[in-house]
């Protein structure tokens, strides 16, 4: 079984666990994700290793940067038909308050899906949705199959 | 008369300063040491640095490819650091922004660098860019910018309970 065929078989079964184990880096950064009435949420848990400040203490931005895109592309893999992987253009993030060490939330809406060009607004945020700790955007090259 | 950019203070011409930035950069940033992260050279401005290629890094298991999420992480390290090679003196600054524009996917099996140069700093922002590369700097992978928001405070990423200058 190829690799997109495993996949989607994953994403039929809604093995959010798996998906993740498919993907090295966000396995490393441990997150995790799951359905709920607004969507798909992602999350971030608290890990020590995520820290960038130990004396603030701070997550690190690229930690953070990290989780947000890999919330992005698993976001387009899981709501896409398509079984190719979507290849960053660019990604753009503002960070608006420091990360505190706890979980971390995060949530991607896609502004636009062309033929072959997505744009993907990402949130994250810890304590309320609402007081967003960081926001990103990013385009990705998508492909159709 | 305007002060001359060869006129002012530079931190990092301290060599032991320059020791002690290095030193913290290794020891004191568990994320960078999560990822593996090496510090190459630090100069006027300037920040180098390595992530050599990881399994744990992958981000499309078919290609070996790392993933972009990773380059953003490394820049971010990177461009924070070249902020500390400008600074006259020590001081706290926050990220405030950081884009990153992909090239191409990087190459499995090969160490990443990441270079990022401070090339203004005003009286409250630092701004960066930068690039990452696999062998040739004219030759990059990603390009990125960023700026930074000078908080002014006195900073403890050098000067912690541990020690420090």
């Amino acid at each position: 079984m190829s690799k997109a065929d495993f996949f989607k078989e994953v994403r039929e079964q809604k093995d959010y666990k798996k998906a993740i184990e498919m993907v090295p880096y966000a396995h490393f950064l441990g997150i995790t994700f799951n359905e709920t009435s607004e969507g798909l949420v992602f999350t971030l848990p608290f890990a020590e290793k995520n820290i960038g400040n130990p004396l603030l203490p701070a997550l690190h931005g690229g930690a953070l940067g990290g989780f947000m895109e890999n919330a992005a592309i698993m976001h387009l893999m899981w709501t896409m038909d398509s079984l190719a992987l979507p290849k960053n253009i660019d990604f753009t993030i503002d960070y608006i308050l420091s990360g505190r060490p706890k979980n971390t939330f995060a949530i991607c809406k896609v502004i636009k899906l062309g033929k072959r060009i997505a744009n993907v607004q990402i949130e994250a945020w810890q304590d309320e949705q609402n007081n967003p700790i960081a926001i990103a955007r990013s385009h990705f090259k998508i492909f159709r199959t | 008369m305007m002060e001359k950019e060869t006129d002012r203070v530079y931190m990092i011409d301290d060599p032991e300063i320059k020791k002690q930035i290095i030193h913290r950069s290794y020891t004191s940033i568990p994320h960078s040491m999560a990822l593996g992260l090496e510090f190459i050279e630090l100069r006027r401005n300037v920040a180098v640095g390595k992530l050599p290629y990881q399994k744990k890094l992958v981000g499309n298991i078919v290609t070996g490819a790392v993933h972009t999420g990773v380059l953003i992480s490394l820049i971010d390290s990177i461009a924070g650091l070249s902020v500390f090679c400008a600074l006259p003196e020590y001081e706290s600054f926050a990220t405030l922004d950081l884009r990153i524009d992909c090239f191409k996917p990087s190459s499995p099996n090969q160490d990443l660098f990441a270079f990022a140069e401070c090339y203004k700093l005003t009286r409250t922002i630092a701004f960066v860019r930068g690039s990452i590369y696999h062998n040739n700097e004219d030759d990059p992978i990603a390009g990125c910018v960023a700026s930074f928001f000078r908080s002014g405070k006195f900073h403890s990423f050098l000067q912690s309970e541990t020690g420090g200058p």
